[in-house]
């Protein structure tokens, strides 16, 4: 497989007005006769989908969701990040750029992180003229605050709920264009197939969730904006319905899977409480702002944190970390808290836990302050635990967040498959090894907004495409395999439920390829994967049949296709033998304990190619080429 | 704690439907209803029963998704809460719930608790949005918008689209949905050019997916999961009715997408 970045040539700070220069235009009377589909609704895909409606393209906009406003950008709390230098701290789009790359360990593309540094004032822009209601100073001016990874205050928000907001402005120009009839909503949908013809994605094939009918959909592209794949690990902060199934489909139709072992643990989640637990829940990023985190200096130590006196503290991160502090990147505060969970330090029933206390801030700037700020987290962190975190320090703990690896895509966003783009966090390409806070929904609305929008057009110029009706024998194969798939996975009928097997992989993965992992614990998981996705196939019990409304058969599609994915993971991690951002092989770290990269031989990305019938995946290397922000060793000390 | 539940099931829109009483047994009180509700339906497809279906994603009360009736209350007793985030420390041994979905015209019942609503989403599309297309905004700071009016829109902003309101409502009306669109965009600076037609359009096309009209009862605000207040009604009112007096707008045509 030839892997061609497609990055312009000569200074960086151009490249990205070069390269729309270059690329061929539609004119704007022919737009409507190309067909594009955009697979999912949050920050990407509704971005992507009614910024090619308004450019007049013919659009299908699809979610699993009963409406394209439920996508799991919802969820997301603190911020985004922008160059706008409003503060006038010194921030700039070289700033942001350099920050990025720094924060992603040196493992993403350098033009593309430019882009996406200089895009982000754009992108507050079109949200604060769409509505978007961030958080304004007295006079008016919009507000911003400090986020892990940086030292300057670049990141705007609305309350706990940006990624709400964000993504009802998008959700609001979708809608816009739905009722103008640019584009065609097909909600409670999934996709289940890509269909490539002559080389090039040509169309999709979905169930529809309410009715059971499969269905084909051709198409002259095929946008994936179908986020990350966190919920391998079962418990994520992820949304219940989050799912691989789009993008590894596309995969295995010929889609390069990159760097899938780098994932993001999110420092500050509300710990495990139970077996039953089905998800996790984040407390955003931005309470490291004003809340310390230590843990008891004894282990062991079992006090109530109130009887716990300042001088038998360990502020951990204040100490390791003085210039940082709190506000290390999210790898780093991660790694720290299992350290000293590991050391028996850890506080709540479970032992796996850190407080972030706010009392010091409550003192200092008085709790109304703490209200307005974080008041909304306050309560669902009360709703969640039965705890007053006015009175008592939270407990936190890390847990899996981000998925910075996704289907391998060039400058264009363009996947190994010609005519499927992918965007948002379905792709590899802006994080590196490591995304840092209020990063996410700057890099989706970019990529939605702003880029697909250009290159999309760029390919449809440049590419005859037959007519096609779904008759066609690419679809019909792709109709039949699906359906056999739930006839096969409904004739199982065993003793397991989908959760059941759902729940062994996810431990699987967080207990060896989670935090931080080892060459034979990978191999381990390899096998124990294997075994797991063999009693699936034999014991998976699913309810109902094919038709209507049926949750455990999403689920166990889904899931089957996790275990997949999950071998991939372990066998990524496995091949990369360095620790970098939140790729922690506990065989490569300095001695201090921090991640130990190898650029002599891993700077590269890892884009893997599947392979049938069960061989071995191809590795592919893209490698990294570094001319303004030079490797060094990460320090935040 | 045991807890005995009686649950709406039905098959399908057209299949008449029924309660079903189970048992959930050895609740944790830690766990969220969703998640009693998961460990219920474990069993019964073990049994080979079918699984109680309802809607469900984040879990963490902000995509809309869930909300089912609880003893007659839209998203349980918790103030302020959606059900995903309604835990069961709030029940004690031995508690009977039934367990309903929303019930209105304009939202048709999918399956069991699980109900359609994409109605909310052709309001939005009839005018719940400021039309600037991607690229065409001035520098954000251009925009000056005062601080209070900022919070106020905000307030607004916040619902979740889960419907809870029309469920409440004796009307099945979405006036507090629909208010709260209008008084997001309304209070700010950037939505004023489209208000009146923002008003006209949304009320009619709410009117016309079968939502009843605001009487002024105030069950919505008292199980909205956000806490909007009913101000936002008075707020579309006032829009409405300035805007139908006042304006040579109509409102813009349904659309059915």
């Amino acid at each position: 497989m030839q892997l061609d970045s497609k990055v312009p040539s000569g200074p960086i700070e151009q490249a990205w007005d070069r390269a729309r220069f270059d690329m061929k235009l539609v004119n704007p009377a022919n737009k409507r006769k190309y067909s594009v589909i955009v697979v999912g609704s949050g920050l990407a895909g509704a971005s992507a989908a009614a910024t090619l409606a308004e450019l007049g393209y013919s659009v299908k906009c699809l979610c699993f969701q009963g409406s394209p406003r439920r996508a799991h950008s919802i969820a997301a709390q603190g911020g985004i990040n922008a160059a706008k230098n409003y503060q006038n701290d010194g921030d700039s789009v070289y700033r942001l750029f350099y920050d990025t790359v720094k924060g992603g360990d040196f493992r993403s593309r350098e033009a593309n992180v430019y882009r996406l540094a200089h895009i982000s004032t754009a992108i507050i822009d079109q949200c604060t003229a769409q509505g978007v209601p961030f958080a304004r100073e007295y006079g008016g001016t919009l507000s911003n605050r400090s986020f892990g990874g940086a030292q300057v205050s670049r990141t705007f928000y609305a309350r706990g709920q940006t990624g709400q907001q964000l993504l009802l402005g998008a959700y609001q120009a979708l809608e816009r264009q739905v009722h103008v009839g640019g584009v065609t909503m097909l909600a409670n949908t999934e996709m289940l197939d890509l269909v490539v013809i002559d080389g090039r994605a040509r169309g999709i094939v979905t169930r529809n969730l309410l009715t059971g009918t499969i269905e084909s959909h051709v198409a002259d592209a095929v946008v994936l904006a179908t986020g990350g794949y966190g919920n391998v690990y079962y418990l994520s902060t992820n949304a219940k319905g989050s799912n691989c199934t789009a993008i590894w489909r596309a995969h295995k139709k010929g889609a390069a899977f990159a760097n899938p072992c780098f994932t993001q643990i999110h420092p500050t989640c509300i710990p495990v409480s139970g077996d039953y637990q089905s998800k996790l829940t984040l407390m955003s990023e931005s309470l490291r702002n004003d809340g310390r985190i230590w843990v008891p200096i004894k282990a062991g130590d079992k006090r109530p944190p109130d009887q716990i006196p300042e001088s038998e503290r360990d502020y951990y991160l204040e100490r390791r970390y003085p210039s940082f502090g709190n506000l290390v990147p999210r790898d780093v505060a991660s790694r720290n808290a299992k350290a000293v969970c590991d050391d028996g330090r850890g506080v709540g029933e479970s032992g796996l836990g850190v407080y972030l206390d706010f009392a010091d801030s409550i003192h200092r700037l008085g709790r109304q302050a703490i209200v307005e700020r974080y008041g909304n987290l306050f309560e669902m962190y009360e709703r969640i635990t039965g705890e007053d975190p006015y009175k008592f320090p939270m407990r936190i703990y890390p847990a899996i967040h981000y998925t910075m690896g996704g289907l391998w895509v060039d400058y264009q966003l363009m996947s190994t498959i010609p005519g499927l783009f992918v965007i948002g966090e379905a792709n590899f390409s802006d994080h590196g090894a490591n995304r840092l806070g209020a990063s996410a929904l700057m890099q989706g609305l970019s990529d939605g907004y702003f880029v697909i929008p250009y290159t999309l057009g760029n390919y449809l110029a440049n590419t005859k495409l037959e007519k096609l009706e779904a008759t066609h024998g690419n679809f019909r194969a792709s109709e039949a395999a699906v359906t056999a798939m739930t006839e096969r996975l409904l004739a199982i009928n065993g003793n397991r439920t989908v959760a059941s097997f759902h729940r062994e992989l996810g431990k699987i993965m967080w207990d060896y390829c989670g935090m931080s992992r080892t060459a034979a614990g990978l191999e381990t998981a390899i096998q124990k994967i294997r075994r797991l996705k063999d009693e699936f196939w034999r014991n998976v019990k699913v309810a109902g049949g094919p038709e209507g409304l049926n949750q455990s058969l999403e689920s166990a599609g889904r899931l089957a296709d996790f275990f997949e994915l999950a071998e991939l993971m372990c066998i990524d991690a496995r091949d990369r033998n360095e620790s970098c951002g939140g790729h922690f092989r506990e065989e490569f770290q300095t001695p201090e304990g921090e991640a130990l990269r190898d650029d002599e031989h891993y700077s590269y990305v890892a884009a893997w190619e599947y392979a049938a019938n069960g061989a071995a995946p191809v590795l592919n290397r893209e490698p990294l080429e570094f001319r303004y922000v030079h490797p060094s060793q990460r320090s935040y000390k | 704690m045991n807890l005995t539940l009686h649950v709406w099931r039905q098959n399908s829109a057209s299949d008449k439907g029924r309660m079903v009483r189970y048992e959930a047994r050895d609740v944790n009180p830690d766990m969220s209803f969703l998640e009693m509700l998961d460990v219920v339906n474990e069993e019964l497809i073990l049994k080979g029963d079918n699984p109680i279906a309802f809607d469900h994603d984040c879990r963490e009360g902000v995509c809309g998704s869930c909300g089912f009736m609880i003893n007659g209350v839209a998203h349980g007793p918790s103030h302020g809460t959606a059900v995903c985030q309604l835990h069961m420390r709030h029940y004690k041994d031995g508690d009977v719930l039934f367990l309903e979905p929303w019930r209105a015209r304009a939202f048709p019942v999918v399956k069991d608790l699980y109900v359609d609503r994409k109605a909310l989403d052709r309001i939005i599309a009839a005018g719940g949005y400021i039309s600037v297309s991607t690229g065409s905004a001035p520098d954000g700071n251009a925009i000056l918008v005062p601080k209070d009016k900022s919070d106020r829109a905000m307030d607004a902003a916040a619902c979740i689209g889960c419907g809870a309101c029309v469920a409440a409502c004796p009307n099945a009306s979405a006036a507090l949905f629909t208010g709260a669109k209008i008084s997001h965009l309304g209070l700010l600076p950037q939505g004023q050019p489209e208000r009146r037609q923002r008003a006209l359009s949304m009320v009619a096309q709410a009117a016309a997916e079968g939502f009843g009209h605001c009487t002024n009862i105030g069950e919505c605000e008292a199980v909205c999961p956000k806490e909007i207040k009913l101000e936002v009604i008075a707020r579309m009112n006032r829009d409405f009715l300035k805007a139908s007096w006042t304006s040579r707008q109509k409102p813009l045509a349904g659309s059915d997408g």
